[in-house]
Order: structure tokens, then sequence, then C-alpha cells
């Protein structure tokens, strides 16, 4: 796995790929902090906003199966809202088997949240998808992150995959030296790979073995950036300035989408 | 692939704003302090050497072994990062993964970031160290002191971390108490073996092939004296309030409903944010369903507008790429 494949979309020409990443992320936090505040219910605020995320992600020319793929991987928490269903008091609406009910504020509620979900997980999408990795963390650090955090994030993010591709060497051996459970043909259905407390010892040592590793490794990055004049800041090349224009427009969409609920509250509550 | 296993890491969405925000603040006070108290132990040695085994955690998340045909445990890596690095650096290295799984992946979301860094990154760091320090002073000498220590580090800091984001969903009224305790913790309390089962084996390794950095924990961050009796103060306090919460929380869920409605907490309560204007001062659209069409017309025009703007640049675009290919 490389940053290219995950990165693909980055290099978009779009509008919403040329925007200043910092003004991007603050206006990204705003929408999701403005969906978080609706009100259970506010039908047409949802719709609204679910508009203006539906015409962003149109303007990006996001294409549709990264965004469907993406939103999938939240689903099996989304279940953990589901019980709201029968377990909110209310008026009646549908009667299950086992004497449980369905009200309508359950719906509501429940709808109410799935939708905030979607809604905040779509525009985390759209913001890693059309913003290059470093570049959302220099943003951060314009937003008020410390310096040594994004100097973190930076080499975190230049390691993972080295250090994922070491994981999945190692599986890899794992897999060759027979340490999986799979029952295959050769074994007729028995499974091979030892017992469970044998195949979690080789996890843990695999574990074990990619912690020490890394430590080495990264005494070695020590060293190296010592080498090249490293003396506590890591020098990362600036963001282009941000100009005038583009922050006020920024803090104005902004403050326009945290008007959002308010105005919900008001007009729908 | 890069998606972690396990169900902890909150989407937006289901917690309550307040709830969120105050989480935040405590990571962000938290965090900090222990930021400044890694870079006063190791220097300027502690950027890459946070960076890099935040990326060896992230990375180790993918190991896994299978328990039987379908399931399979996995690393976590609070208690192994604790056992190897201290609690403080820990933090950190654990912090970096949840934010970045965060970021990058949308595995939890960015307002309840807050809350998944307090539950994994803080109440896991702490309770694996205040678990792993209690049970080795406990089986001091064993021959097996060192894989129990770690699997109850381990398994504990996986069961008390899903504790506590049970009961933020029950307070934000997301998922009932009764529902959502009993869920979490059960499903945890099995991941928790795997978990504790890789972290032995893993500190087994680390002991066979460099002991000093079993032995001998403040090479790599050094914790000696108030602060780290202040981490395992503090897991401790976590791990027995939240264990003697959740059970009664569970069995009383309107209880927890109830301080959820006094605080404001429930997602169809109104925030305060709102109740400062009252509802005649608004001008215009009074009628509600008058409102909803509007808003619904609205919501059209903007998608149709931007599809065709979009698709007629993109033609035109087409066009200037043929005529200068």
């Amino acid at each position: 796995m490389t940053p290219f494949v995950l990165e693909r979309h980055v290099r978009g020409s779009s509008l919403i790929h040329r925007l200043d990443p910092r003004a991007k992320v603050g206006v990204a936090l705003a929408f999701i902090l403005s969906v978080a505040f609706l009100p259970a219910g506010a039908w047409p605020a949802y719709l609204l906003l679910g508009a203006l995320w539906l015409a962003i992600v149109l303007m990006a020319e996001l294409p549709a199966r990264l965004i469907v793929a993406r939103l999938a991987l939240t689903t099996p928490f989304l279940l953990s809202a589901v019980p709201l269903l029968v377990t909110t008091p209310g008026n009646a609406r549908w009667t299950l088997p086992w004497g449980w009910v369905i009200t309508d504020e359950g719906v509501t509620r429940t709808t109410s949240i799935l939708l905030r979900s979607i809604l905040s997980v779509g525009m985390a999408i759209v913001l890693t998808a059309t913003t290059p990795t470093l570049q959302l963390f220099s943003s951060l650090q314009a937003l008020g992150l410390p310096r040594s955090m994004v100097a973190i994030f930076n080499l975190m993010w230049r390691y993972l995959f080295v250090l994922v591709s070491e994981a999945q060497r190692l599986l890899r051996a794992r897999a060759a030296r027979s340490g999986v459970l799979r029952s295959t043909k050769t074994n007729k259905g028995r499974a091979s790979g030892g017992t469970l407390a044998w195949r979690a010892r080789v996890t843990g040592h695999l574990a074990g073995s990619l912690l020490i590793r890394s430590l080495e490794r990264a005494e070695r990055t020590y060293d190296a950036m010592c080498a090249r004049g490293y003396d506590g800041t890591v020098r990362t090349l600036p963001l282009p300035p941000l100009s005038s224009r583009q922050r006020l427009l920024a803090v104005g969409t902004a403050l326009g989408l945290l008007l959002v609920p308010w105005l919900a509250t008001i007009l729908w509550k | 692939m890069l998606a972690s296993r396990v169900a902890m890491h909150i989407p937006d969405g289901f917690l309550s704003v307040w709830l969120s925000l105050a989480l935040w603040v405590s990571a962000v006070v938290i965090l900090g302090y222990a930021l400044r108290r890694t870079n006063r132990a190791l220097g300027e040695r502690h950027v890459p050497l946070m960076g890099v085994l935040s990326a060896a955690i992230f990375a180790g998340q993918m190991l896994n072994f299978s328990v039987t045909g379908g399931t399979s445990g996995h690393l976590i890596g609070a208690a192994l990062a604790t056992a190897l690095l201290g609690p403080w650096a820990s933090i950190i290295v654990m912090s970096c993964v949840v934010a970045v799984q965060a970021l990058v992946f949308q595995d939890g979301g960015l307002l309840a970031l807050g809350a998944n860094l307090v539950n994994m990154a803080v109440i896991g760091v702490a309770v694996a160290h205040f678990a792993y320090t209690t049970s080795q002073r406990l089986f001091q000498r064993k021959p097996w002191m060192l894989t129990a220590s770690a699997f109850v580090a381990g398994w504990l800091s996986v069961f008390v971390a899903s504790l506590a984001c049970a009961l933020e969903l029950a307070l934000s009224g997301t998922s009932p108490a009764n529902i959502a305790v009993p869920a979490m913790a059960g499903v945890h309390a099995l991941i928790g073996i795997g978990e504790g089962l890789i972290t032995a084996g893993a500190l087994l390794f680390v002991q066979a092939v460099r002991p000093d950095l079993v032995q001998n924990r403040a090479s790599t961050s050094s914790t000696t004296g108030n602060e780290t009796r202040a981490v395992w103060v503090g897991g401790l306090a976590i791990a027995v309030i939240l264990t003697l919460i959740a059970p009664w929380a569970s069995s009383h869920p309107d209880g927890l409903e109830w301080v959820a409605e006094q605080h404001g907490f429930l997602g169809n309560a109104r925030g305060p944010l709102y109740q400062i204007i009252p509802d005649y001062l608004v001008p215009g659209i009074a009628d509600e369903r008058v409102a909803t069409v509007l808003a619904g017309i609205i919501g059209v025009v903007i998608v149709s507008v931007t599809a065709f703007s979009v698709g007629s640049s993109r033609r035109r675009r087409n066009t200037t790429g043929d005529a200068t290919a």
C-alpha cells in the first residue's frame, strides 16, 4: 500500500481541490458542528445541508464509488442507534412481535442521528479526498494545533506506509509457515495453525518484533535527522499565504453554516 | 484494510454537542500535558520517536489471529505501548493513532474525536498502566508475572474503554444504557481477550530479544515519581468508577436518561444556544409547511445548478483539452 493509492483523488483540478486547505478545514469543521447542532426532526434543515453536501461532492467531481465505499465503513456503528426505535416513549406507530412498539418519536430520533452521522462523515470524506494529507496537517497547525504535534503527525504519515508494509511482510511470513487457521482441500477441513494459544503467541511475537524494529528505526531516523541539521524543529514547506478575500469567504461560509441549526430550531421546532 | 475492526470509534452525530465539546477540552488538556512531559523527558528525540512509534501501533493494528472460523483477535496497542514506553508517551502515541484514523480514514468522527481520544488514548492508557504496574507488584518474582500483567493490562484497558464509550452514548441519549452497556461490554470483553493474549506474546518476545526495554522503561520515557503515580491513581479511579457506574446505569437506564435530560444532553432536547432567541422574533416565514417546501426548493436548486455548472465546465475542459492535445 502506498500513499498514492490512498491519495489518488487528491490531484484533481476542481474548484474544491483548488481551495486553500485551511479554508477547507475550517468550513468542513463548521459544517460538521452545524450538523451536530441540528435538532431532531427538523427535516428541511437536513435537506438543506444534504443538498449543500451533494453540491460540494458534485463540484469536487469525486467518483460516487469512493463516497459510498467510505460511507459504508461507518455502518456497523449505525446499528447502535437502532434500539432507540423501540425504547423512545411516544405515539405507537407499528407493533412488532414480542410486544415491541416502534414509536413516532423513536423513528424521528433514530433517523435524525443516522442523517447527522452520514452528513458529517460525508463532509469529512470530501475534505480528505480533495486535500493532500500533509497539507491537512499543516492547516491544523494554522488552526492552532501545537507545532510539535504536527511534526509528529508528519513523521507518522511518512512512516505509516513503511510500517504497514512491514506488518504485511510479517503476516505473509506467518501465513507461509502455516500459522493461519484455514481449512483447505489438502488438509480436508482440518484446521492448520496449531492451538489457539500458539496462534495468539505467534501474533504477539509479530507485534513485539514490529515494535522493536520500529524503535530501532526511530533511533536511526533521529540520527539521520541530526546528520541533516535537525535542532528540534521540523521544517516543512509553508502553505501559500491565505488571501484576505479567501479568509473572509471562509469565515463567512462557516458563520452562515452555523446559522442553519439556529434557524432550524426557530422555524421547525 | 486500514480501518480498524474495533467498534469503539464513535462517528459524528452520535454524541450530544456539549458532551463532545467537554470531552474535547479534557482531551486537549491531558494531551498538552503529556506532550510537555515527553518533550521534557526525551528532548528533540521525541518527535521522531513518537512519530515512528505511532505509525508502528497503527500498522500493528493490522496484526490478527483467527480464533475460530470467522472471528479473529486483534491488537489495539494501548497496553503494549504503555508497557514499553510508559504512560505519557503512550498517550501521545495512541492519540496520534486515533487522530489519524479519524482525520484520514474517517474511522471515528471529528467532533467525536475528543471522546475517542479520551476513551482510547487517555482511559485506555491510564487503565493499562494501573493494571500493568499493580499486577507486576502483585505477582512479584513469579515466572508468569510478565504474561499475567500484560494480559490483565490488555484486557482491562479495552474493556474499561468500551464502558466509557457506552456510557457516553447513553448520556447523549443515542443508545439506551441497558442496551449499550451490555452490548459494548460483551463484545469488548471478547476483543479484550485477543488484545491481552497478543500483548502478552509481544512482551514475552521483547523480553527475550531486548530485555532492557521491558525492565527499564525509563530509557524511552522517564516517568518516575509523582506524575506516574498520578496516572496510576487516575487509572485506578477510572477503572473503579466506570465498572461501578456501568452496571448501575444499565439496570437503571431511566436514571441516566434523567441525568441526561436534566443537563439538556438528549438529542431531542433543545440546546441552550437556541433558547436565547424566542420564537416570536423570527421575521418572515412563520408557517411550517411553507418553510419546509421552501427549503426543499432551495435544496433542489442548489444541487441542480451545481450539477449543471460542473457538467458544462467539464465539457468545456474536455473540448479545450482535445484542442490542445
